[in-house]
C-alpha cells in the first residue's frame, strides 16, 4: 500500500510520532483545553512550512488579533511581520461581533471561502490555519446554516489541496472533543493536546487519537513550548539501535581505572555514582570532569544542588582548580533548581545544551533532585530519554544518585539500574570509631572489573583510592588502615634484617666449605705427585730389566761355546 | 467598532451610507439586492448612498470590511456601524438595523 503523503509539520518529534507529519492536502483538527498551546502548535505548522519546506501558509484567526498574534508568537522566535513582508504568510483575523449584527433571511459563508481563497491565492499557500472555527458559532446565528456550512468548508479546502490545521476547543462535555463536535467534520487526523497541573507541575501532554491511513504513537507525549517553538520529548526510546563504542573514558581517579579493567568507562556509557550523603559523589563527578576537560574534552556539568561558585570552590578544598576549564570553554556548568521548572522542561533544557555545546561527557549531579518534581515513573522516563539521547551522540554521562539513609544501597530511589552501564557505589565504612568511604564496582558492563571495595580518600591532591587491606575478614580503612600499615612495615624490617643475617651466615659457610674442598684438594695433588714417581721409577725399573736380559743373550751368545 | 447603545433616535442630516455585498449573480444575492433597493426606495426617500459590492469581482474587500457571511448589508454611517446578513427578507430586522420605524413598509 502506497504510504499517505504527508506534510512535514517541521514540530520537534511530532513528525517522528506522525511518521512524517500530517496528512498532505487534508485537514488535522487539534483540539484541547483553553491554554493548552493548541494556537502555538498551529503557528509552528505554518512558519516551519514557510520557513522549512517552502509551503507558504494562510493565519485565520478567531480569537485573536493579528497584532496580539505576532507578539504572542514573537517569543518563540517566530517573526511573523518578516514573512508576512516576504509573502510566506497571510495573517486574516476574523471580527465576528454579534452585538452589531442582525440576521434578516437565508445566509451562507460565502464571504469565508472568498476572503480565504482570496488570502490562498495571493501568496500561493499550501498550508490553512483556522483558529480557533468554533468562535463562529458565538458570532452568528443559526447553528444549522453554520454546520452545514462547515461542511461545505471542509470539502473546499479538501479541494483547494491545502493541508489544513483547525483548532478546536474541549468543551464541559467530557465525551466531545470540541464544543461544537468539530471532530464530525474533520476525519482524517485529529490531535489532542492536553495541560494539566499535577502536585503543582504543569505538564503538556499530546495525543494523536485518529490519523486515518497512517500508523501513530497512541501514547500521550509531553511536549514543551519553549523559546524556539513546541517539543515534543524525542520518541528516541523506540529503538535500541545506537552504535557502541569500545573506546575507553578515564575516570579520573588512578586506582578507578585500574578497578575498571585499567582503563576507565567505555565511551558513550552512562555511569552512576550512588551512596549516602557525604561519601564524595560530587567530588569524584568533579574529578571525572576536571580529568577530561585536562585531556581537552568538553563538559557539561548539570548541578541541581549547588551553585558553580559553590563546586568550584569546595573541589578547590580537594585539590581541582576547575577556574581554568570553566575559562577555557571547556566545562559548562548549568545550576538550577530542580523545583524551579518541571521534568518535561528540565528535559528540554538539558537537551538544548548537549546540543548547543555539543559535550564529551555530561555530569548530573545528583539524579534525586528531580524526583521532587515528578513521579517516579515519569522522571525514569525522563531518565531514559537522556540515557538515549546520550548514546546515540556518543556522550558519556556521570550521573550521581543519594540513597536515602538506612536504605538498600543497592537501590537508588529511581529505580534507573537497567539504564545504567557502570555503576559504582560509594559507601561508609565504620571501623575503629571512624567514618571512612569505600568505593566498589557495583557493575560494569562488557569490561572485566574489580570486585574489591577499595577505600576512597579525598586528599587535597584529590581523590586517591587505596588498595583495600583484608585482617580477619574485614576491610580496613583510615586509621586502622594506618596501623596496619605500619605493623606490616615494621615486620617487613624484621624479615629484611633476618634475611640479610642469614645471608651472611651462609656466605660465611660458603667460604668454609670453599677452603676446605681446597685443602683437600692440595692433598690429593700432593699425593698423585708421589704416586706418579713411584710409577716412573717402577717402569724405569722394568724396562732396565728386559734390557739387561737381553744384554745377557748377547754375551752369551759372544762367549766361546 | 464599539456600537453606542441608545445613539441616534433622530435620523442624521447626513445621507445614510450603506454597503452590501454579495456573492456573484446567485439567487440569494439578487434576491438581497431586490430587497435592499426596495426598502432604500421605499424607506429613505433618497437620503442614501448604496454601494453593491460583488465579492467575486473585488475579493481583497472581504477582509477589509470583515466579511464572513453573505449577503451583508453594512451600515457605514451615521454611527454606530450595523450588519445585517442574509437575503433581507426579513425587512423589520433591517429596518431595525438602520434605526428607522417599521410602521412606514
Amino acid at each position: 500500500m502506497a504510504q499517505l503523503p504527508k506534510a512535514k509539520t517541521g514540530i520537534q518529534g511530532l513528525d517522528e510520532l506522525t511518521g512524517g507529519g500530517l496528512p498532505l492536502g487534508r485537514s488535522t483538527l487539534v483540539c484541547g483545553g483553553a491554554g493548552c498551546g493548541k494556537t502555538l502548535l498551529a503557528m509552528e505548522f505554518l512558519v516551519r512550512g514557510a520557513t522549512h519546506y517552502g509551503e507558504p501558509g494562510v493565519f485565520m484567526a478567531f480569537e485573536e488579533t493579528g497584532q496580539d498574534l505576532t507578539e504572542n508568537v514573537a517569543s518563540l522566535g517566530f517573526d511573523l511581520a518578516k514573512l508576512v513582508s516576504q509573502r510566506q504568510l497571510a495573517l486574516d483575523y476574523v471580527q465576528v461581533n454579534r452585538s452589531e449584527l442582525e440576521q434578516s433571511g437565508e445566509y451562507d459563508l460565502e464571504g469565508l471561502f472568498i476572503r480565504l481563497g482570496h488570502a490562498i491565492d495571493s501568496i500561493g499557500a499550501k498550508r490553512v490555519v483556522l483558529d480557533t472555527l468554533e468562535t463562529l458559532f458565538s458570532g452568528l446565528p443559526n447553528s444549522a446554516i453554520l454546520r452545514a456550512e462547515l461542511r461545505r468548508l471542509f470539502r473546499w479546502l479538501k479541494d483547494k489541496g491545502v493541508t489544513t490545521v483547525i483548532t478546536g476547543e474541549r468543551g464541559s462535555d467530557p465525551e466531545a472533543l470540541t464544543r461544537q463536535g468539530l471532530e464530525e467534520y474533520v476525519s482524517d487526523c485529529v490531535i489532542v493536546l492536553d495541560h494539566r497541573v499535577a502536585d503543582m507541575v504543569s505538564s503538556r501532554r499530546l495525543r494523536v487519537v485518529k490519523y486515518r491511513g497512517s500508523t501513530h504513537g497512541t501514547n500521550e507525549y509531553p511536549f514543551l513550548i519553549s523559546t524556539d517553538g513546541i517539543s515534543l520529548l524525542p520518541v528516541t526510546s523506540l529503538s535500541l539501535e545506537h552504535a557502541v563504542s569500545a573506546e575507553r573514558i578515564p575516570s579520573g581517579v588512578a586506582g578507578l581505572d585500574a578497578m575498571l579493567g585499567g582503563e576507565g568507562f567505555f565511551r558513550g556509557s552512562s555511569v552512576l555514582v550512588s551512596g549516602t550523603a557525604g561519601t564524595g559523589k560530587s567530588s569524584l563527578a568533579a574529578q571525572f570532569a576536571s580529568a577530561a576537560c585536562a585531556r581537552g574534552q568538553r563538559v557539561l556539568y548539570f548541578a541541581f544542588e549547588e551553585s558553580t561558585s559553590q563546586i568550584v570552590r569546595n573541589m578547590a578544598s580537594i585539590g581541582l582548580d576547575l577556574v581554568p576549564a570553566v575559562a577555557q570553554g571547556l566545562l559548562k556548568f548549568h545550576a538550577s533548581r530542580p523545583t524551579l521548572t518541571g521534568l518535561e522542561m528540565h528535559l528540554s533544557i538539558m537537551l538544548k545544551e548537549i546540543a548547543a555545546f555539543a559535550p564529551d561527557i555530561m555530569v548530573v549531579d545528583p539524579l534525586n533532585s528531580f524526583v521532587a518534581v515528578g513521579n517516579e515513573n515519569d522522571v525514569k522516563m525522563m531518565l531514559l530519554r537522556l540515557v538515549d539521547t546520550l548514546k546515540y551522540q556518543q556522550i558519556t554521562g556521570l550521573f550521581t544518585s543519594l540513597t536515602a539513609g538506612g536504605a538498600s544501597l543497592e537501590q537508588t530511589d529511581i529505580a534507573i539500574s537497567s539504564l545504567i552501564d557502570t555503576w559504582l557505589l560509594v559507601r561508609d565504612l565504620e571501623n575503629a570509631g571512624e567514618r571512612n568511604r569505600g568505593l566498589y564496582v557495583l557493575k560494569s558492563r562488557g569490561m572485566a572489573h574489580s570486585n574489591q571495595i577499595r577505600e576512597f580518600a579525598l586528599t587535597n591532591q584529590g581523590i586517591v583510592l587505596r588498595d583495600a587491606y583484608l585482617g580477619g575478614g574485614d576491610v580496613l580503612t583510615g586509621s586502622a588502615r594506618v596501623i596496619q600499615e605500619s605493623k606490616e612495615e615494621s615486620l617487613r624490617l624484621r624479615l629484611t634484617q633476618e634475611a640479610s643475617h642469614k645471608q651472611a651466615g651462609l656466605a660465611a659457610k660458603q667460604a668454609a666449605v670453599q677452603a676446605q674442598i681446597e685443602a683437600i684438594r692440595a692433598e690429593f695433588a700432593a699425593l698423585e705427585t708421589v704416586a706418579q714417581i713411584e710409577i716412573d721409577q717402577a717402569l724405569a725399573e722394568a724396562r732396565r730389566l728386559a734390557q739387561d736380559r737381553a744384554e745377557m743373550a748377547v754375551r752369551r751368545m759372544e762367549a766361546p761355546l | 467598532m464599539s456600537s453606542h447603545p441608545g445613539a441616534g433616535h433622530t435620523p442624521a442630516p447626513d445621507p445614510m451610507l450603506l454597503r452590501l455585498f454579495v456573492a456573484g449573480q446567485t439567487t440569494r444575492s439578487l434576491t438581497a439586492v431586490a430587497n435592499v433597493q426596495r426598502i432604500c426606495a421605499h424607506d429613505l426617500g433618497g437620503r442614501y448612498q448604496l454601494e453593491v459590492i460583488d465579492l467575486y469581482q473585488q475579493p481583497h474587500r472581504a477582509q477589509g470590511e470583515q466579511i464572513i457571511a453573505l449577503p451583508a448589508l453594512i451600515k457605514r454611517l451615521p454611527p454606530p456601524m450595523r450588519m445585517v446578513i442574509g437575503d433581507m427578507s426579513d425587512t423589520r430586522r433591517v429596518l431595525d438595523i438602520l434605526n428607522l420605524p417599521a410602521h412606514t413598509v
